[in-house]
């Protein structure tokens, strides 16, 4: 009977795919759509990739090294789902004692103890040792299944974890017997209607120590925790989730003081809606020379300049603009202090502090080496998706690049600014150039993803040290190609005359740039 | 040990029940034997456990018969994994054996009994 139903759902599965991919062949997509019920795991960002959860009544394999989270996103697999969908599960903890298990998730702000006591959460720790263990004759492991649905029927719980069932390989000899009751194991949770984790170590060349994927046919997700330079990310990819489509990308994700969360990243089309209606630059010249509109709103911004040439302080016009209109602004600094940036701004006419007061200016101030590209981004990614600001500012870029090669810079930013696009949330970054190589390789590296880019950059004509802006690109407007002086004093930001004397020179080297990467 | 009505006493053996009057506490065993229902495993473990207590520890044995069926609860207590399951609860160290004890020797190693002189 049970090996009559596991020979079944797979056929039946590959079944229907396979008539969904025949053209022609009576379309039936409802079916084919419905077919898969999911489980939301509460974890912020892999309800998305997954399309919804993990598989309904159907066995889950999180493998992975040591210390990448697999526990952790186990464990807040079954605390979501008994605080948040009303769930109740069951923690079948092979490596780690009820109250050590309490204690650790404890730091992440649940209370397994409550959980506990109101019936909404079973923790049974099973200690193997086997040098208490003599093995005579022939057994069987009906004692996990007892315990097990034992708990179940208890607190009538829809979802369990096994964390990690492989340590019964270290405690029972006979692995022939082993096998044989895991995939009874697992048969019968999935008899139950269980949607069930279960964890596993990483082999050297399988996926798990013992091989456990074998047993597991509809979701296999895999967490890594990986150092280059000097810097950890952590990644979780979708190996195999039969009868659905999933994201197959490396996705990073963070854990912190809330939890795991997960950054979709990439989608895989450009489908953002463009939006026509404009937000100010901050500054009423700028604007002037884009169609005295300014930028599109949802649209990037990328700022260039060498160091002094007053990026920053545009970029505070721009969070000050936004503020002004009474909208949200979340402010990425990676070089200064938000207090730095209060007093700096003060200093050129600018008082941002009313703004903080009122809470429509947030400042989030990190080390770029403080954890990498990936981490930088989930962070983003997380406050974006708390505060929901329509504004954005990342300044500067340049930071991060130092910690990365350029290919990531990329691939992060396509990330960052794929996901702000699709927020319709306008977004600025600033990055420094460097004097002499002015259209520095990263800035032209990232142009090609911005909707404008501004250029900043000193020069000296006749002695005397004057800034200059120029709008080198903006899409989908008639901007303006001069190049103006700005200048800065305690009044604030302001753009001066036309400087008609090297507009040639300067908007020839710039689409040059632009033509050597694009 | 929680609660009475799980535990059958399969053998008592009269003089054992008071402490035998020449061998002191250390050698009086308490051995507990965990089945799930009279599936063939579990009653062959019952018989060979028997056996091997009348032929190695006549007078100084007791043993219990759980059947996790009807307590499962018990399960969690003595950390069982695997059915049949013998727990030498005395003397310490706590000792467990798995299996249906079809091999006599094992068993004997396994409960470190002493032959008897």
């Amino acid at each position: 009977m049970l090996e009559y139903c596991e020979s079944l759902n797979p056929g039946q599965t590959e079944l229907n795919r396979r008539s969904a991919a025949m053209p022609r062949a009576k379309p039936k997509p409802k079916v084919a759509r419905t077919l898969l019920a999911k489980v939301p795991t509460g974890i912020q960002g892999l309800d998305e990739i997954t399309g919804g959860g993990l598989p309904k009544g159907r066995v889950t394999l999180v493998c992975g090294r040591a210390g990448c989270g697999k526990s952790l996103l186990a464990m807040e697999f079954l605390v979501h789902g008994a605080v948040q969908y009303g769930e109740p599960g069951v923690c079948m903890n092979f490596e780690e004692t009820e109250e050590k298990l309490t204690a650790n998730v404890a730091s992440l702000g649940f209370d397994l103890r409550d959980l506990i006591k109101r019936k909404k959460l079973s923790v049974d720790y099973v200690s193997i040792d086997r040098s208490q263990i003599a093995e005579t004759g022939e057994y069987n492991l009906e004692g996990l299944f007892i315990r097990l649905g034992h708990a179940v029927k208890t607190i009538k719980a829809k979802r369990v974890v096994l964390d990690s069932v492989e340590a019964l390989f270290s405690g029972i000899a006979d692995s022939a017997i082993l096998r044989s009751e895991l995939s009874r194991l697992f048969r019968w949770l999935e008899d139950q209607k269980l949607t069930a984790i279960v964890t596993g170590e990483a082999g050297a060349n399988t996926l798990t120590r013992h091989g456990l994927e074998e047993y597991v046919a509809d979701c296999v997700i895999s967490l890594d925790h990986r150092v280059t330079e000097q810097i950890s990310t952590r990644r979780l990819r979708i190996i195999k989730y039969r009868g659905t489509s999933h994201g197959t990308d490396e996705y990073p994700f963070l854990i912190d003081e809330d939890g795991i969360s997960v950054v979709p990243i990439t989608s895989l089309v450009l489908t953002h809606k463009a939006l026509t209606d404009r937000v100010s630059a901050g500054i009423a010249t700028l604007d002037e020379m884009m169609e005295g509109k300014g930028f599109f709103r949802g649209s990037s911004v990328l700022v260039t300049g060498t160091a002094g040439t007053g990026k920053s302080s545009l970029a505070a016009n721009f969070a000050s603009a936004a503020c002004a209109r009474g909208e949200l602004c979340l402010y990425f600094t990676f070089e200064e202090s938000p207090s730095q940036i209060l007093r700096n701004m003060r200093s050129v006419g600018l008082n941002l502090e009313p703004w903080v007061r009122k809470r429509l200016l947030h400042f989030n101030a990190m080390r770029p080496t403080s954890t990498g590209l990936e981490g930088h981004l989930a962070v983003i990614h997380r406050l974006i998706s708390q505060l929901r600001p329509s504004v954005v500012v990342i300044d500067p870029i340049t930071n991060l690049v130092s910690i990365s090669g350029s290919y990531d810079i990329k691939s992060m930013l396509v990330r960052l600014v794929d996901f702000l696009k699709m927020a319709q949330i306008t977004s600025m970054f600033t990055n420094l150039t460097f004097a002499g190589d002015p259209q520095e390789r990263t800035a032209a590296a990232v142009s090609s993803l911005m909707d404008t880019w501004i250029v900043l950059r000193d020069s000296k004509p006749n002695g005397r040290p004057r800034r200059e802006l120029y709008v080198l690109k903006s899409r989908g407007m008639a901007h303006s190609r001069e190049v103006r002086e700005l200048i800065v004093s305690e009044r604030g930001l302001e753009l001066g005359i036309v400087l008609k004397d090297r507009m040639q020179a300067t908007t020839a080297e710039g689409i040059g740039a632009v033509a050597a990467v694009e | 040990m929680k609660t009475g009505s799980a535990k059958k006493s399969v053998a008592k053996k009269s003089p054992a029940r008071k402490g035998p009057a020449k061998t002191g506490e250390s050698d009086f065993y308490r051995l507990r034997l965990y089945i799930a229902g009279q599936t063939p495993n579990s009653v062959a473990a019952i018989a060979n456990l028997k056996k091997i207590c009348e032929d190695k520890l006549k007078g100084k044995y007791r043993i219990e018969v759980v059947d996790l069926l009807e307590k499962p609860q018990l399960a969690k207590g003595d950390q069982i994994i695997a059915i049949p399951t013998l727990v030498r609860r005395l003397p310490p160290p706590v000792k467990k054996i798995i299996g249906n004890l079809s091999k006599t020797e094992s068993v004997i190693v396994g409960l470190d009994l002493q032959p008897v002189r």
